[in-house]
């Protein structure tokens, strides 16, 4: 399983760890700021997924958040233990509470994500 | 200057960033939405204690030879059942039956009345009764900028108050006593907003930073946790209470929000009297109707559906963390569903399969005692 230094994040937190099938799920930062999680909806397998774009929701006692496709592809399997564990989320979110697997259609779009200290700056400036 | 703009901030408002709160902007207030997280404090009050800040809350007294005329003739509750010492939880209605609040009358004594009314409504209450007083022998004064208010609620609050009030103990539920707390006057009631036993606090500014301080000392052995907005409507929403603003206003009546045990008709005229009395004789169009669901979280605002006809709106909805699925409560036409009945609730374009349950969703501690009462 990752570790926070081993993959992208993008601007709306999500986590994304790249290769041929590649992990998407939720910033520790992220899941902090949602508080506790109790559903997630998550996207159908087969799912065409276009970067930027809506494709699941993570819902906390407070409040419903959108989580968007870090990357282009389409959607190869998703983490159902979420379903009956959605805490997961918050306890673990690189490892067990990782969201779904995709296949990159375009994997330089990839490269253009911020690494570990650049999402380490960009959360540094977002609190200013 | 706007007060419309200006952020009002509590009494309390260094100590609830001390205890790690945090601040949201709720309709003017600056207040915590959590501390530790909405399911632990949820969990501390239904299991044990928890502590909020509810200073927003507004006190209008109403005194004078007259101060029972006017809460009599401005409410839908009989001020009968509000004894010295004792509170009613009532409606002051509108002349369309509609709500102007709703509220707690205390009868501190014959003559001497204190109303808690909600934060954003304060204002227009005060005017209300200073409008419907005409020429009542009858003096109306709007504290809420002189009081704070604490709410400690939870199965094991009474215990703390052993030593610290043990008079508060005697109290029943909307019992109020006045007391001397810090050398400065008070007002304990056996009252909440969470479904638990427990008791409110009104106080001067002056000690509620260390009262709250001494209830943290006295909830230490019961786990007490500062608890804060998100809590304080996930226990409000299954205890079946009606939120100002969202499943109450000016447009809907008593009857409508199916606190019909709240209307005394046969206490003398009111305001609002004869609509109340025409909808028990021939039933309501709509009613507030509860409902679970387990396929996602319901919110304010999703669309209700039966057998694909839109019925209605979710006017209050979130997760219940006591019985873990969603829960939610709107105005529904036709006003007769039954328990059971199978709706449909839409959450982000989905339609979810929906249960009507009775409300309120789950019964704590304080309505071991009976409500109202």
């Amino acid at each position: 399983m990752p570790k926070p230094e081993e993959v992208r994040y993008t601007k709306t937190h999500e986590w994304v760890h790249l290769g041929e099938e590649a992990v998407v799920g939720i910033s520790d930062h992220a899941q902090h700021e949602m508080g506790d999680v109790v559903f997630v909806e998550l996207p159908k397998i087969g799912q065409k997924l276009e970067k930027e774009k809506p494709c699941a929701v993570v819902e906390s006692v407070k409040s419903a958040f959108d989580i968007y496709a870090p990357v282009s592809g389409e959607v190869t399997a998703v983490n159902d233990a979420l379903t009956g564990e959605p805490a997961m989320l918050n306890q673990n979110p690189l490892e067990g509470g990782w969201i779904f697997k995709m296949k990159p259609s375009a994997p330089a779009e990839g490269e253009t994500l911020m690494d570990w200290p650049a999402y380490q700056e960009f959360l540094k400036q977002s609190a200013q | 200057m706007s007060t419309a703009t200006t952020i009002r901030r509590t009494a309390l408002n260094e100590t609830m960033r001390k205890y790690g709160g945090k601040m949201v902007d709720f309709h003017g207030w600056e207040l915590p939405i959590q501390f530790a997280g909405i399911l632990k404090e949820h969990e501390a009050v239904r299991n044990s204690a928890g502590i909020f800040d509810v200073s927003h809350m507004g006190q209008v007294f109403v005194t004078g030879a007259d101060a029972f005329k006017l809460l009599q003739k401005t409410n839908a509750n009989d001020l009968r059942k509000a004894t010295p010492g004792k509170g009613v939880y009532s409606h002051v209605t509108n002349p369309n039956a509609g709500l102007v609040d709703d509220i707690i009358a205390f009868c501190l004594a014959a003559d001497r009345y204190l109303v808690i009314v909600n934060a954003a409504t304060s204002t227009k209450d005060y005017e209300w009764f200073k409008d419907q007083a005409g020429k009542m022998l009858v003096t109306i004064e709007n504290k809420s900028d002189d009081y704070s208010m604490i709410a400690i609620q939870g199965p094991s609050v009474p215990k703390m108050f052993e030593t610290f009030a043990p008079e508060a103990l005697k109290l029943p539920r909307f019992g109020i006593a006045e007391k001397d707390i810090m050398g400065e006057h008070c007002y304990v009631s056996r009252t909440g907003y969470t479904g638990e036993d427990g008791f409110e606090i009104t106080a001067p500014h002056a000690i509620i930073n260390a009262l709250w301080e001494k209830m943290m000392e006295l909830g230490k052995p019961y786990g007490i946790l500062p608890c804060g907005l998100g809590a304080r409507d996930t226990l409000r929403l299954e205890s079946g209470y009606l939120l100002y603003g969202a499943d109450a206003d000016d447009f809907h009546t008593t009857y409508e929000s199916g606190y019909g045990w709240v209307v005394s008709l046969d206490k003398g005229d009111f305001t609002g009297r004869e609509i109340l009395a025409r909808q028990k004789a021939e039933g309501v169009k709509r009613r507030l109707t509860g409902l679970t669901l387990t396929g996602g979280v319901p919110r304010p605002g999703c669309k209700v559906f039966l057998e694909g006809k839109q019925i209605g709106e979710l006017a209050s909805a979130t997760y219940s963390p006591t019985l873990k699925k969603g829960i939610g409560v709107g105005y529904m036409t036709p006003a007769d569903l039954k328990p059971g009945a199978l709706l449909e609730v839409e959450i982000h374009g989905r339609r979810v399969p929906a249960e009507v349950v009775r409300v309120p969703f789950h019964k704590g501690t304080a309505f071991n005692k009976g409500i109202g009462a």
